[in-house]
């Protein structure tokens, strides 16, 4: 069986991170048992001195001529798991590309592990891809080793070793010669599941990970992310699917433009706070135009 | 034997234009290949139906202050070209949601501006010739030209077809890693509008974009791969540049339509045969798993 974080070109983030076990190898579901209890986690973020968090100062995000969301500040923290959640038009998903270097800030600053640019692995939402550009699952997920080869250098040998272990991880086995176009909806979100595994970056941006995908996949998906967080990864998710926030995310942002909640989800997603959510955005129906 | 070297290469043989004009062609042929192929996967063939359009006004330009100067000629295209691409991306993020209006508002405006100019001094003739081009006029300098703008294409689009791959395919993910998507965005629309300014003589505004998206969509019938796509396209511009100039030369048709509609054909051949192919090999591949 393959291991992530014992094979050797695994970026160890500490050295109690990399005796940790199983994180991709189980995936792809029941092949290793596994308990999600959160005291089972053997490692607390004192083990991961190099993840810093990510830290947001006043941040302003335009979209077009508006702002889609304006003045946050706050910290997600080093090893985190949080989901970020609000009414559609939030601006959830600017806030996450922002923060992914994809969207400029309009002011404010952030700040990440690696200094002011984020070392993060993102996923986009399958509306932001050309499903039908002639590309196979084998070069998409070895696009998550892109720092090895970057933009004109041949890849490694190693690399394509690498790439059928992460799309196996996240349970593509032997697809890696079909065209992307072939794949279902669920199979795709795999393949940029392999790829964020090959990315294996100290902070992972998931926009909508588990929209229109089916129950199966979206159970060894979220396993995966639950041991992106175990292994001491920061990992902020956009959800829309409420219990399964409060079932597997220990903090949540609660945004609508600005940030309504942040913090312990138990206390940021009441139903007092999800209507004034609802209500600010009610409001003004569109973000105030840029000066 | 001779008959068929009478009827199929005696033409070029005999007359010098003939081989000037196919020399040309198949050049811009090879870097149509790529060029038209990447376009299409894009999405973006209403661009480069723009972009074509916005080489006329620059070239007009050129026709009224120099006349017929092949130099003052491409040179006012590629400047109205290149300025329209910059603007229409700037206008794009103005008005995400309108884009398409606004491309159709540049390539009305282009169309509008150019003939205006033309007319101001020219002829009908020399309208005709902007409009759909003369190439079987192209000349030696005009062919170094097209064979320096292919072979310049051919070299960049190498050396950035990854990037460009990926940006073509996941826009988000080249910024992720810190990459600027719009550089090789921006040397692929450079790209284009040489290769249109160097199509300009051959085909003209209104034809010049002809020759770059109906092969390439006729070979996207065959094949989903991207390597086979452009190798396909390029036989198939090819094909359709021979079999074009043949049949002006025996029809005395215009030579530029008569290539473009040779393509338009094969692409109708590719709809309807690729679609046959395909519905015979699943049901081939029925009776296997059967």
């Amino acid at each position: 069986m393959m291991n992530f974080l014992k094979s050797p070109w695994r970026r160890p983030l500490s050295t109690s991170a990399a005796k940790a076990p199983e994180i991709a190898a189980s995936a792809c579901g029941s092949r290793l048992p596994h308990s999600l209890q959160p005291g089972e986690r053997t490692y607390s973020t004192l083990d991961v001195p190099e993840t810093m968090g990510v830290e947001l100062k006043d941040v302003s995000v335009a979209y077009g001529a508006r702002l889609a969301v304006t003045g946050i500040t706050g910290r997600f923290a080093p090893a985190s798991l949080t989901a970020i959640v609000g009414p559609n038009g939030a601006g959830k998903s600017s806030l996450l590309k922002a923060i992914a270097g994809i969207l400029p800030l309009s002011s404010g600053t952030i700040r990440s592990a690696g200094g002011s640019k984020c070392d993060v692995a993102y996923l986009p939402q399958q509306v932001d891809i050309e499903r039908t550009f002639p590309v196979s699952v084998g070069e998409l997920v070895a696009l998550g080793a892109w720092r090895s080869f970057g933009a004109f250098r041949r890849p490694p040998d190693a690399v394509f070793d690498r790439v059928a272990e992460a799309a196996a991880g996240a349970g593509l086995e032997g697809l890696l010669d079909r065209p992307v176009e072939s794949l279902s909806v669920g199979e795709f979100q795999r393949a940029l599941f392999g790829r964020l595994l090959l990315q294996d970056a100290p902070v992972f941006l998931l926009d909508e990970p588990f929209a229109a995908v089916d129950e199966r996949t979206t159970e060894d998906l979220l396993r995966v992310v639950l041991h992106w967080h175990e292994a001491g990864r920061t990992v902020i998710a956009v959800l829309h699917d409420l219990d399964q926030v409060r079932a597997h995310f220990p903090t949540a942002l609660l945004l609508a433009r600005s940030c309504i909640g942040w913090g312990d989800t138990a206390s940021v997603v009441t139903e007092e706070n999800l209507a004034r959510a609802r209500n600010t955005l009610r409001g003004s129906t569109k973000g105030p135009v840029l000066a | 034997m001779s008959e068929a070297y009478g009827l199929l290469i005696e033409p070029f043989a005999s007359f010098g234009f003939m081989r000037t004009a196919l020399v040309a062609c198949m050049a811009l042929a090879l870097t149509n290949g790529p060029i038209g192929t990447l376009l299409l996967l894009r999405r973006m063939s209403l661009e480069g139906d723009v972009l074509s359009h916005a080489v006329m006004p620059g070239a007009a330009l050129g026709f009224l202050y120099a006349g017929y100067s092949f130099a003052a000629l491409s040179f006012g295209g590629f400047v109205t070209g290149a300025l329209v691409a910059g603007s229409a991306g700037f206008v794009a993020r103005l008005h995400p949601k309108r884009q398409e209006a606004s491309l159709a508002a540049f390539y009305l405006l282009s169309l509008a501006v150019g003939v205006m100019i033309v007319s101001a001094r020219g002829s009908n003739v020399d309208l005709m010739h902007v409009l759909f081009g003369t190439v079987l006029a192209v000349d030696m300098r005009g062919l170094l030209f097209i064979a320096t703008v292919s072979s310049v294409t051919l070299l960049v689009l190498a050396v950035i077809y990854r990037p460009l791959a990926v940006d073509s395919f996941d826009p988000t993910f080249l910024r992720s890693v810190g990459v600027g998507g719009g550089v090789f965005r921006g040397i692929f629309l450079t790209a284009v509008v040489l290769n249109l300014v160097a199509s300009f003589q051959a085909f003209g505004t209104l034809l010049a974009i002809g020759p770059m998206l109906l092969p390439a969509a006729a070979a996207l019938c065959w094949t989903e791969r991207i390597w086979p796509t452009i190798a396909l396209n390029v036989v198939i511009g090819m094909t359709a540049d021979y079999a074009g100039l043949l049949t002006s030369y025996y029809a005395n048709l215009p030579s530029g339509p008569a290539i473009v509609f040779a393509s338009g054909i094969i692409y109708g051949i590719s709809l309807i045969g690729a679609g046959r192919m395909r519905r015979r090999v699943s049901r081939a591949m029925e009776g296997d798993s059967r």
